[in-house]
């Protein structure tokens, strides 16, 4: 279990070094970010070569990706275009979206392995169709469609939550884009805990546990549900890493300052540090996230062994 | 779908309850001390007067600072404010007065040496300011700022301090109308604080206007308060301004429906078809100094040799500007007719049909004019623009419908998006553009002088045309070099006319400021810039 958890950490290694190279190249290729700041106006020739040399962009992409690195392994991500450091920024924006990402997290998996269970155990009858229809509605409807009716009819119409999230992200005012992050989601949670229940509510399992005269309760819970978990578990894990980075249209609505708001201003003005930074620890929480779900299989299923 | 109802549902008396908790303290009062909630963007920049070019940084100094001059909300009128006054006996040399009992926030007086500094340290290339060419006119600016290399100076030869309150300018060429374009922000004054402990300062800017900076969390909210001490006549008449950093401008414009908002300054395209419903007076759409062209690469041979200007006419008579400002921008734009805007005023120098024909719908013309020129170089045009802000797709694609039908040609005009502003802005300044492209213009301060010799001048500063043409060159020097106010503006407009011959540039139309507030304001008025005033308004 140790050394298969090692293994896997010296894995992240190169994939950490392969993905800032690739973003670092492509942030590159979008072009030379000086001219931007000027606005409409043509750059001053003098001011503009003394930013570019600032920045460091005045040497070729290798020299530009090596200096990058060497800064990062001293904790120095760069500074962001404003001059903030990217590392203050990351400061401020993780912990937002984390939050968010939580709060996502939470309806997500409650309501949805609630729907799922619910829809599994009276499978092909009425709440099966209904669930089956609601999660097909939440998966074909755009998120920004859902994010922009939820806004205006929760918060404006009746107004029963901000439209928007306030300094700091109360958790509070992070369900309204909680329910709006984790719809797709949950959805595909639902349908998945739905067609695992089912299948496996007509294992043999199930019914010796039936026929010994077993709690109800208890064999959905303890045996039917843990077993059926496995693959949803796989998709939730995952998912953590979509939520955490997937957020940039619903952090824009509901004007979230999170990583997603960050990595949008990043693109946008160009600013490799921000957007290399940012990534790669998104890229860090992926591979995390995916090392935790490998060790819960084993906790779930105690047939499954790492060596 | 009983089930689906319950997450939803259950999600709502949650948000019930924290609502209560949250917004309970609600009741918010109004009168002098109350603060004004208001939309706002993170400055691109750091907040450095020389160095502050787009609106949302210029929103902060407006109100942090106040300089020699002060563009009248209304009129746009230059008028003195920490200037005495500012006088000159040949257009050239000026010496400029300081008002007595002037003071930054942090009780330091603002001196002669307060402007002097301040605009030494804007022009020295190695503070990399970005609007360091506003001190190019002054003498002494290439010795400081040279084009390549190292400075050979640390100040300007043209500037010197003869006592406290008097300094005197030398500027490098003729510019009469200079003393009105010191009430842009690149002209403020800068308190000692900013040279001793500059990483201190530009965490929290100290100005010498009537707002205090009490907060600056960034990319999150600034916190601007009311500064006791201030003691110009245009005090603030409320307890402060919270400007609220807001990533896409619908959220600001809900927000302000739900009343967690007082002001926003940039309605949202998509809102403007409901905004006079929602808000009724509470809009504003008012002109501001920002004019939409199209300009052409005037280095392309193709684009203007000949008689190419034939072309370029004709082109500017296939748009149907009336239709495009009333269908697509639903009146927050007004078709041009000249090359300046209309807060200049008749006697700013805006005049309304200087373009003539040239700027009037007229698709037979058209047609006939662009054939008579050798047809579109190539057979077919395209509209270069940047897809990431601004959503210019809809008018490009409407402008080059209105070309395709006067030519009767589906395939003559497309519009060319580019990815990133930075991009289009490269291939801009790169010369690289091939064809014509999107051109916007916002006035740094209200004069003729400012729509015409960046833009259209030989190396104007933002001539992205790279148009020249001496006799234009000449009128606009002449015209600098006049003493009389009248007499200047009408060469301007003299200048302004071979424009209306060779076309550089299609002026589309002249865009509006828009803004909308909540019912417990009042005195709510955008100035010229688009920028709300916010120091007159009240709360109740």
């Amino acid at each position: 279990m140790g050394r298969y958890v090692i293994r896997r950490l010296l894995q992240m290694v190169p994939v950490f070094l392969g993905t800032t190279l690739l973003i670092f190249v492509m942030v590159y290729a979008l072009g030379d970010p000086v001219a931007a700041m000027f606005g409409d106006r043509a750059p001053d020739p003098a001011t503009a070569a003394m930013i570019r040399h600032q920045l460091y962009l005045d040497h070729p992409l290798w020299q530009q990706y090596l200096h990058y690195m060497g800064n990062i392994f001293q904790g120095d991500f760069g500074t962001a275009f404003d001059g903030q450091p990217v590392t203050q920024l990351m400061g401020s924006a993780f912990p937002v979206t984390l939050r968010l990402t939580l709060v996502a997290f939470a309806i997500e998996g409650l309501f949805g392995i609630g729907l799922g269970l619910f829809a599994g155990l009276r499978r092909g009858r009425l709440a099966d169709t209904g669930v089956l229809g609601f999660t097909l509605l939440m998966i074909s409807i755009p998120v920004f469609v859902i994010g922009y009716l939820l806004q205006y009819f929760v918060a404006v119409k009746w107004q029963l939550a901000n439209p928007a999230v306030a300094d700091g992200a109360p958790f509070g005012d992070l369900i309204l884009p909680g329910v709006v992050l984790a719809g797709v989601s949950l959805a595909y949670v639902a349908r998945l805990t739905r067609t695992s229940v089912a299948e496996n509510s007509r294992a043999d399992y199930i019914r010796t546990a039936v026929a010994k005269g077993m709690p109800r309760r208890r064999v959905t819970t303890i045996h039917l549900l843990r077993n059926s978990l496995i693959p949803v578990v796989t998709y939730l894990g995952t998912d953590i890493g979509n939520l955490m980075a997937g957020a940039i249209v619903t952090e824009r609505i509901f004007n979230v300052k999170g990583v997603g708001f960050q990595l949008y201003q990043g693109i946008l003005r160009q600013n490799p540090p921000t957007v290399v930074g940012f990534v790669t620890i998104l890229v860090l929480i992926f591979l995390l996230a995916n090392l935790l779900v490998d060790l819960l299989y084993a906790v779930l299923d105690p047939r499954i062994r790492y060596a | 779908m009983r089930g689906p109802a319950r997450p939803k549902w259950a999600v709502c008396v949650v948000a019930v309850v924290l609502a209560a908790t949250a917004c309970g303290g609600g009741g918010r009062v109004g009168g002098p001390n109350a603060v004004v909630r208001a939309s706002w963007g993170d400055p691109q920049h750091p907040l450095e007067p020389a160095n502050t070019n787009e609106v949302q940084g210029g929103k902060v100094l407006d109100m942090v600072f106040r300089g020699l001059k002060k563009y009248d909300p209304r009129t746009g009128a230059a008028q003195n404010w920490i200037a005495d006054s500012i006088t000159s006996p040949d257009q050239q040399n000026f010496t400029v007065k300081v008002k007595p009992g002037w003071k930054f926030s942090n009780g330091e007086p603002v001196t002669a040496h307060s402007f002097v500094d301040a605009w030494n340290y804007g022009a020295l290339v190695t503070n990399k300011q970005l609007n360091s060419s506003f001190f190019s006119y002054i003498d002494g600016y290439q010795q400081v700022h040279p084009g390549t290399g190292n400075p050979t100076a640390k100040t300007m030869s043209g500037l010197a301090v003869k006592d406290d309150r008097t300094f005197t300018v030398r500027l490098s060429q003729k510019f009469s109308t200079w003393p009105d374009t010191l009430g842009y922000s690149a002209f403020y004054p800068l308190p000692r604080a900013f040279f001793t402990d500059h990483a201190g300062w530009l965490k929290k800017p100290v100005g010498d206007g009537p707002y205090e900076i009490d907060s600056y969390t960034r990319g999150t909210v600034m916190k601007l308060r009311r500064w006791d001490g201030y003691t110009g006549a245009d005090k603030a008449k409320n307890g402060g301004v919270d400007l609220q950093v807001y990533t896409d401008s619908n959220t600001a414009y809900t927000d302000l429906q739900a009343g967690n908002l007082d002001l926003v300054d940039d309605i949202p395209t998509t809102q403007l078809r409901n905004v006079r419903k929602d808000l009724g007076a509470r809009y504003i759409n008012q002109p501001a100094g920002i004019i939409q062209t199209i300009a052409f690469p005037m280095y392309q041979p193709r684009w203007s040799g000949g008689d190419t200007q034939k072309v370029r006419q004709g082109i500017s008579m296939a748009i149907d500007r009336a239709s495009i400002t009333s269908r697509i921008f639903r009146g927050t734009r007004t078709p041009a007719t000249d090359w300046t805007s209309p807060v200049l005023g008749p006697h700013g120098g805006f005049k309304a049909g200087l373009c003539g024909a040239v700027c009037a719908y007229n698709p037979a013309e058209a047609k006939k004019l662009i054939q008579e020129g050798g047809g579109l170089p190539g057979g077919q045009m395209k509209i270069g623009y940047n897809a990431d802000t601004g959503s210019h797709k809809v008018w490009v694609d409407a402008v080059c419908n209105s070309i395709n039908n006067a030519l009767g040609n589906d395939k003559a005009c497309v519009g060319a998006p580019v990815g990133t502003f930075a991009d289009f802005r490269n291939q801009i300044t790169g010369k690289s553009e091939t064809q014509p492209f999107r051109a916007g213009w916002q006035m740094d301060y209200p004069l003729i002088q400012d729509f015409l010799q960046p833009l259209y001048y030989t190396d104007g500063s933002s001539n992205d045309s790279h148009w020249s043409n001496t006799e234009f060159d000449r009128l606009v020097d002449r015209a600098n070099a006049e003493s009389d106010r009248a007499r200047a503006v009408s060469e301007f407009q003299d200048a302004e006319r071979i424009l209306a011959q060779q076309v550089p540039a299609i002026p589309l139309w002249y865009q509006n400021g828009n803004a909308g507030y909540s019912a417990n304001l009042t005195n709510v008025a955008l100035n010229q810039f688009s920028v709300p005033v916010y120091n007159d308004i009240t709360v109740s």
